[in-house]
């Protein structure tokens, strides 16, 4: 009998058993499930009808609801949504949601001035972690695709349904089926041009949008471990990019530093593969070996090197998401952009609101900043950046008065993690995806550019993001 | 659940994301509330570009302006169809146009799960690449039980793969259904 993966073991105690297989089908104990405004109310209407109108969800401390996606518009249906997540809090008095306080009533709410100073906090993918919601070996479900970003904490993260998320709201269960396990071994040590989304990008130009469908992807070897935890969220994050049903990554000191800082939870199980796990694809690559990489339109695995697409001119770059909106890409950005000024309108969307918190409190190494130092927000506004108010904002488009969305046609560079036809506003537009340095060297020119022209040494970013 | 399945096709190409299917813009509607639910169907495939909408032909609508029910009952599609965001909202954008059954090569995984757990769409699989094959406005007959799919306008016959180990959901019309007659969930 071979060994087990991490995956295969966290889903075997989930479902009280001491083994199981890839292809099984077995019903699992959730640990904590998130909905946001988008999907929400949906799920929202069937655990009601399917669990009576007086039901009560499986256990409060284990649901998590986040608004994020339609935030900062005028359209009332978006505001209505916000209602009905705030009304299911109240009726459940489930304990961690994070409320826009300042939508209200009709128009477009005027942002919070201090993000220290609201409940609201931004992308859900991002506030998480940040709020102690994710745990090495547990099984979160989200009814967000990109759900499996904190598979990089090592546990198992999928996105669901509406009527997947109601049925475990009502019983704090799932079925699953285990899946397989691809492994991608990186050597080496992350170079200063390169970030995560180099790497994921190499990964799903090589096996193509559909290459990990129902199976897990497995981030191993030093090259991971030279990463910090949010670039390792940026490559697990861009999992289901592939087609995966997770993604996931060992868990180290930096994993257990981010983990002991913020859980809510003081327990939990750090599982690794069997040094006879058996996987149905491996891979290697040297991290010395990649160049700095963009997805051409439209497709995230529509691979090419930032340097063969140097003619492509731009019309606008943007900053932000779940992929790309973290703090320590606001540093990398930031380090390319300082003293300088950007050619194309460029958008800057923080992941959250610690994310923007941090772009006014750190400098450029990512270290609280001197009284005569610039800050990281300071350094992008001085470039001629837009920044704007945490959320999924311009990534997937949303309504047409949405903050950086691409109204016409207009071709974009951006952090973000999917290029599809018109997935960001116009069905006209057209988005290359490429890393923070990538965008942030774009910006300079208004035409694609390779990031090594401007990166020389090595960008620390500290304990951005983690303390 | 119907055994046969009878209408005309509407096809479409390989990695239908589900942003073509159903684009954010329209997600502000509730599928909750009966008064909004119906705008899925009239947007549905809302998000195809220009060119690949209805193939062989490229130029057709799902779902005619301003209406609210497609004219076709059958969605056939290439390889990966249903891959990005799992919003819920596409199979059930789909199946509120009318539409009952969807034959691609191979899904991606929450759209399929969506699809049965959710009641909205038989997703069926398989290995011909028929989305070369059949004509969109083609007259299709599928036999739920035996797996197979007629295109009585070209009179061609093809063996779809067996719906599997999903099949009991399937049959139960979700994910709830199921887990009731299972004696998971009160009824």
């Amino acid at each position: 009998m071979s060994g087990m993966t991490i995956t295969e073991k966290i889903m075997a105690k989930h479902a009280g058993r001491t083994r199981v297989n890839p292809g099984d089908n077995i019903w699992v104990d959730v640990d904590v499930l998130m909905t946001h405004d988008v999907c929400g109310p949906g799920t929202i209407g069937i655990f009601h009808k399917e669990f009576g109108r007086n039901a009560k969800v499986w256990n409060k401390e284990k649901v998590v609801i986040i608004p994020d996606h339609y935030i900062f518009t005028a359209d009332e249906k978006c505001h209505r949504n916000i209602q009905i997540l705030r009304d299911f809090v109240r009726e459940q008095g489930l304990p961690y949601y994070y409320d826009p306080e300042f939508v209200k009533g009709s128009g477009m709410p005027s942002p919070y001035r201090d993000p220290s100073k609201t409940s609201y906090k931004g992308v859900c993918h991002k506030t998480l972690p940040e709020e102690g919601h994710v745990r090495p070996g547990e099984i979160l479900l989200g009814t967000d695709s990109h759900t499996c970003t904190a598979g990089a904490f090592g546990q198992f993260a999928t996105g669901v349904g509406n009527t997947d998320a109601a049925f475990t709201l009502g019983t704090g269960k799932t079925w699953l089926k285990v899946p397989p396990t691809m492994k991608f071994t990186f050597h080496g040590k992350i170079p200063a041009y390169l970030t995560a989304k180099d790497l994921i990008l190499a990964v799903i130009g090589d096996i193509s949008v559909s290459g990990a469908t129902y199976k897990t992807m497995y981030f191993a070897g030093e090259g991971i471990g030279s990463l910090t935890l949010e670039d390792r969220m940026t490559l697990t994050n861009m999992a289901i990019e592939a087609g995966g049903k997770n993604g996931v990554c060992d868990v180290d000191e930096k994993t257990l530093q981010y983990v002991r800082a913020r859980s809510r939870v003081k327990n939990w199980d750090v599982l690794t593969d069997d040094p006879d796990a058996k996987y149905c694809h491996e891979s290697e690559y040297d991290l010395a070996a990649l160049e700095p990489l963009v997805a051409k339109p439209h497709s995230p695995d529509n691979k090419d090197t930032a340097h063969n697409c140097r003619d492509v001119k731009l019309d606008q770059a943007y900053i932000g998401s779940c992929t790309g909106g973290k703090i320590t890409d606001m540093i990398f950005a930031a380090n390319i952009l300082k003293g300088n000024k950007v050619q194309i309108p460029t958008y800057v969307v923080p992941g959250s609101t610690e994310v923007h918190q941090d772009m006014k409190r750190l400098n450029l190494r990512g270290a609280e900043k001197g009284p005569n130092e610039k800050s990281i927000e300071d350094i992008l506004l001085d470039a001629g950046c837009n920044v704007g108010a945490s959320g999924c904002s311009a990534c997937l488009g949303g309504p047409p008065d949405t903050f950086g969305r691409l109204n016409k046609s207009e071709v974009c560079i951006s952090t973000t993690n999917r290029n599809f036809p018109g997935r960001m506003g116009s069905m006209t537009s057209a988005v290359y995806l490429a890393s923070p340095l990538t965008v942030a060297a774009s910006a300079l020119r208004g035409k694609i550019t390779d990031p090594r022209e401007y990166v020389s040494s090595s960008i620390e970013t500290g304990t951005a993001g983690v303390l | 659940m119907n055994t046969t399945i009878r209408g005309k096709a509407f096809v479409l190409g390989d990695n239908i994301d589900t942003d073509q299917i159903i684009p954010a813009k329209f997600l502000a509607y509730n599928p909750s509330d009966a008064s909004e639910r119906k705008y899925f169907g009239m947007y549905a495939m809302d998000g195809v570009p220009a060119g690949q909408s209805g193939l062989p032909f490229g130029d057709r609508r799902f779902v005619r302006p301003n209406e609210f029910k497609s004219d076709y009952a059958i969605v056939i599609g290439g390889k990966n169809f249903g891959c990005g965001s799992s919003r819920e909202h596409a199979p059930l954008a789909i199946a509120e146009a009318g539409a009952t059954c969807v034959v691609a090569e191979f899904y991606a995984r929450i759209f399929f799960r969506n699809s049965i757990n959710g009641g909205y769409l038989v997703p069926f699989e398989t290995t011909d690449r028929l989305c070369e094959e059949i004509k969109t406005g083609d007259e299709l007959e599928i036999d739920v039980k035996t797996s197979t799919l007629k295109n009585l306008t070209q009179k061609k016959s093809y063996t779809l793969k067996p719906l599997g180990d999903v099949t009991p959901i399937i049959d139960a019309g979700g994910v709830f259904e199921y887990a009731k007659q299972s004696g998971m969930m009160a009824r």
